[in-house]
């Protein structure tokens, strides 16, 4: 496999690259693109084409600084369209009722709370990556770690979203957190929906002050790169709109030198920053864990039989991740297809690593979802037991069937080295595992609530067109601003990347400046 | 002509105070020593400036291990305890509200929200923390006037010497940054 986009001059005019990558160094093809090696002893590189720290400024700035290639217009249109369908459904919504929906008075929690846990768990894949991965030093997670942080984010505002249009009377929202109100009541926090609350602004916020720190030196680069434009080429420049004479230069400079705080890439400055990063790993670590652990609370506290099961923390927060994954590898599949030199910096390795993590987590659900039945039949409470087999056997029998085929059955092909580097496969894997877990929830949901106790409650549950254009509407939001964000913001850790190549450990003297060596080489 | 510090103030010939010497380097190596050289000269009022943090540069320096930990465990202590206040006061005191027949101050209950309180307080520190204690925002510098300078954010590694340092002096203070290999040197204007 090349490292350089097939369409050569499509890349050279998009990473303003003087030198195509250099030619691969021999390495046994088994190894894929030379990342894929299994001796502990041997250290694969982190990025590719013997890339110098000037040529990796340039081809991540280079998304960002240079025209989006052709796709990118459409794609946008596309999306932001679908977002604005989900808007004003939810504003027929607002205006019209809860009734617009499918719920009934049996099955009061359906489509709108499976797509709240869906995405909200989507979204720790992101912060798995970049806290839990940093404390365990595994370096490959730097390639990765911003455009999965983004992702974190974006899950998180898509599914805030839907608890918010769920409450029925949506101006009434500001009633969840305790502030101070005319009847001088406050909220019940013996409640799990209150910890929800608390659980998932917390986690949005966090994730976003640590994505927010981890591009400010990022920032800065973009902030120096349009200053020196300007200070080499006063006159002229790419201005934003023909009729509009301010240069596009002028308005990154002010606005990444907004954002990046003045700084400076100082030592005294790293230095602190290394320890805020550290730290901020350290609390993320235990709050990607509570988050989806307070989730499944709002199940398993209830006296619901399908619901109210110990087993819910840990197995939600491994289906989290392992849906977290899925999601990333499916965006990241394409896009290091669709953009120049992606694949240098995306390696087969992180396909295959992330698989492995697909795989095992994977089997994580595969054991909670069996070990729900054990527990049924061993823990002798028959609603309990018929709840599990009309979840199997029921009306709904063909979305757990789903669910099974998708999450159990598909990752095994992961045990298959030859699968697990394969990207197309991959993604198929990742696709199927997306659908699974969305199905996982609605069959958690509403399986559990559409036969209760009396089979006078006996329902079924029925989407409405509402129903379905919001879904896909927060797919919309969803990818609306992940086009945003690989376009205008540095979509890769610039500075910390660099810190993983070669050249950059100060022990390093063999000719000293970057090029074509250290392959196979361990640190220091 | 003396200033706060007790210190000389440097002019140019045009008349501009001095902000110090810059000194440029080709490589992470020849910048890690350079900084150890500069350390062991005595010099207190200096920076280097790298495309990313360097393993092992704060030792080469001669920084002290930064507070910035012991900040964010007191305000992880603070937002859980002030969380537990909160829950304590609103549902036992100002709002008696029985759940489920459990007592007023039924603390377990409150655990998940002190935990995620003290989560928020400590991010909230490590990031504003380091942002303060860094001094930023700031968005002018003098070293930013050098059109040279800006390549530090993207594959140079610089060392700055202050004027205001009490060992600094134009020549030997070049002459030092000469020796360890810098592969250029320019005067900075405040």
């Amino acid at each position: 496999m090349t490292s350089l986009h097939p369409d050569q001059a499509t890349a050279q005019r998009l990473a303003g690259l003087s030198r195509p990558a250099a030619p691969p160094p021999v390495h046994d093809p088994k190894s894929g693109d030379g990342t894929l090696v299994d001796e502990p002893g041997v250290r694969p590189p982190l990025v590719l084409g013997g890339r110098t720290f000037g040529e990796v400024t340039d081809i991540i700035c280079g998304y960002s600084e240079n025209p989006p290639p052709r796709w990118w217009t459409p794609a946008f249109i596309a999306a932001f369209s679908l977002a604005q369908l989900g808007g004003i459904m939810i504003l027929y919504l607002v205006i019209t009722g809860i009734g617009t929906w499918g719920l009934t008075n049996q099955v009061d929690w359906a489509w709108d709370i499976t797509n709240f846990v869906f995405w909200i768990g989507i979204g720790h894949a992101g912060t798995l990556i970049s806290a839990i991965l940093c404390l365990l030093k595994q370096k490959w997670r730097t390639a990765v770690n911003r455009s999965a942080e983004a992702m974190t984010i974006f899950a998180v505002i898509c599914a805030a979203t839907f608890p918010g249009i769920h409450i029925g009377r949506q101006w009434m929202a500001w009633f969840l957190p305790p502030i101070p109100n005319a009847n001088g009541i406050w909220p019940n926090f013996r409640s799990p929906l209150l910890w929800d609350v608390f659980a998932v602004s917390t986690y949005g916020t966090v994730s976003f002050l640590f994505w927010y720190m981890g591009m400010i030196p990022d920032f800065a680069t973009l902030r120096d790169r349009a200053d020196r434009r300007l200070r080499s080429n006063p006159g002229s420049g790419a201005v934003l709109l023909p009729f509009v004479p301010v240069r596009t230069d002028k308005i990154r400079a002010f606005v990444y030198g907004f954002l990046s705080l003045g700084w400076r890439m100082s030592s005294r400055h790293w230095h602190r920053y290394e320890a805020a990063y550290l730290v901020l790993a350290g609390v993320s670590t235990p709050l990607v864990l509570s988050v989806h652990s307070i989730v499944s609370f709002d199940f398993a506290t209830s006296i619901v039989p399908g619901w109210h099961t110990t087993i819910f923390p840990p197995y939600f927060v491994a289906g989290a991740i392992f849906g977290g994954f899925a999601m990333v590898l499916m965006l990241l599949i394409p896009f290091r297809e669709l953009y120049p030199n992606m694949k240098e910096l995306v390696t087969l390795r992180h396909i295959e690593n992330m698989a492995k993590i697909i795989l095992v987590t994977g089997m994580m659900v595969g054991f909670a979802y069996s070990m729900e039945f054990f527990i049924a039949w061993y823990g002798g409470n028959k609603f309990e037991l018929f709840a599990f087999q009309n979840r199997a056997f029921g009306p709904y029998w063909w979305a757990y069937f789903t669910m099974i085929s998708c999450n159990v059955i598909s990752p095994q092909v992961f045990w298959n080295k030859k699968m697990r580097t394969n990207p197309l496969v991959v993604w198929i894997v990742a696709l199927l595992v997306t659908i699974g877990m969305w199905f996982e929830r609605f069959v958690i949901i509403v399986t559990s609530l559409h036969r209760s106790f009396l089979p006078g409650e006996y329902h079924m549950f029925h989407p409405t067109l509402v129903d379905i254009c919001i879904f896909a509407g927060s797919f919309g939001v969803f990818l609306t601003l992940y086009l945003l964000f690989m376009r205008f913001l540095p979509s890769f850790p610039i500075a910390e990347l660099k810190a993983v190549l070669p050249a950059a450990s100060p022990h390093n003297h063999a000719d000293g400046h970057g090029h074509g060596h250290g392959h196979a080489k361990g640190g220091h | 002509m003396a200033n706060s510090r007790g210190g000389r103030v440097y002019v140019t010939e045009g008349g501009e105070k001095i902000y110090g010497i810059m000194a440029e380097f080709a490589t992470p190596a020849d910048l890690y020593h350079a900084a150890e050289k500069v350390r062991d000269a005595g010099y207190k009022e200096w920076d280097t400036y790298t495309p990313f943090p360097i393993h092992g540069m704060e030792d080469a320096m001669g920084v002290q291990r930064t507070k910035l930990p012991v900040a964010v465990f007191a305000a992880a202590m603070t937002g859980a305890g002030l969380a537990m206040l909160m829950q304590w006061w609103m549902s036992s005191v100002d709002y008696k509200l029985v759940t489920q027949g459990k007592p007023y101050f039924s603390w377990q209950a409150f655990v998940p929200i002190t935990f995620e309180l003290g989560v928020l307080f400590s991010a909230f520190t490590a990031l504003l923390g380091m942002i303060a204690l860094n001094k930023l925002p700031m968005w002018y510098h003098p070293l930013t006037k050098k059109e040279r300078f800006l390549a530090s954010s993207d594959d140079k590694f610089f060392v700055a010497i202050e004027a205001k340092d009490s060992k600094f002096d134009p020549e030997r203070t070049r002459e030092l940054l000469q020796k360890a290999g810098a592969t250029s040197i320019e005067l900075v204007e405040e």
